[in-house]
């Protein structure tokens, strides 16, 4: 396979996709586990009551929903780009993911909290920017 | 403890999982046609692969412990907190799927593994 225009375009339109959808799942599931409540005992009985409780969430299975979308996409990109270099990239979704908890979920992030995932955009910027196949295609 | 535990089951379940999936991927072949009767064909076809269900079965177990964990901690600390599968990633795409990664990619690996330390520490 060669290194061409329309393969870079394909891997950015995916890994776009990536970025969007799992984050809105991230929050989604976020927003629905905090209605659902944390599990009191660890025992069979609680832990059967809260799966049930998570099965008839809404937010959930929205959350779900959305995060099977960017499953697709990501095993799609997977199957000609590198699993390492797909990985960073579609970590953009590290940084979004608090954007919209502090939009949608009105999370309160420290200052040094956005400095810690300012550091992790930074690293993704530096990790994502390699070709995106190191492995020989075997013919 | 307990908030420990599950994001190292986080990370390393839902690492595992994504290098099985992507081995699997791998054995498949890049996609070319993106009609959705082929599509279907394609996921069906992934599902056939021994790899695809060990992935997806440690992904479950990934979900289940990042629900948990959701279910009393802020999504903007626990998700950017996961991006320490990066570590994981890059180790387990070496040993597992003989990928080169570079010393800038491992540098960039390296400042992440910063940010997610930054993250943890802004908790206390």
């Amino acid at each position: 396979m060669t290194d061409s225009p329309g393969l870079h375009f394909k891997t950015f339109l995916l890994i776009l996709m990536i970025v969007v959808f799992a984050p809105l799942g991230n929050v989604l599931l976020g927003k629905g586990m905090k209605t659902v409540g944390p599990a009191t005992h660890w025992g069979l009985a609680d832990l059967w009551s809260v799966f049930v409780r998570i099965c008839s969430s809404g937010y959930i299975w929205l959350g779900v929903a959305s995060l099977m979308t960017f499953f697709v996409a990501y095993m799609l990109v997977l199957t000609w780009a590198d699993y390492s270099y797909v990985q960073p990239a579609s970590s953009f979704s590290y940084a979004m993911v608090a954007l919209l908890g502090y939009l949608l979920l009105g999370e309160v992030i420290t200052p040094l909290r956005w400095l810690g995932i300012a550091m992790i955009c930074l690293g993704v910027l530096i990790v994502g920017h390699t070709p995106p196949r190191t492995t020989a295609v075997k013919i | 403890m307990r908030e420990f535990l599950l994001l190292c089951v986080i990370v390393v379940a839902g690492t595992g999982g994504e290098l099985c999936v992507t081995r699997a991927m791998k054995q498949i072949g890049e996609v070319t046609d993106f009609r959705p009767a082929a599509l279907v064909r394609f996921i069906l076809k992934a599902l056939t692969v021994a790899w695809m269900w060990i992935g997806i079965a440690m992904m479950a177990v990934a979900f289940f412990a990042l629900l948990a964990a959701l279910s009393f901690e802020n999504v903007s600390f626990v998700v950017p907190v996961t991006a320490l599968s990066y570590a994981a990633g890059a180790v387990g795409a070496v040993l597992f799927l003989r990928e080169r990664i570079s010393v800038q990619r491992w540098i960039g690996v390296f400042i992440v593994c910063a940010g997610v330390t930054i993250v943890l520490l802004s908790k206390h």
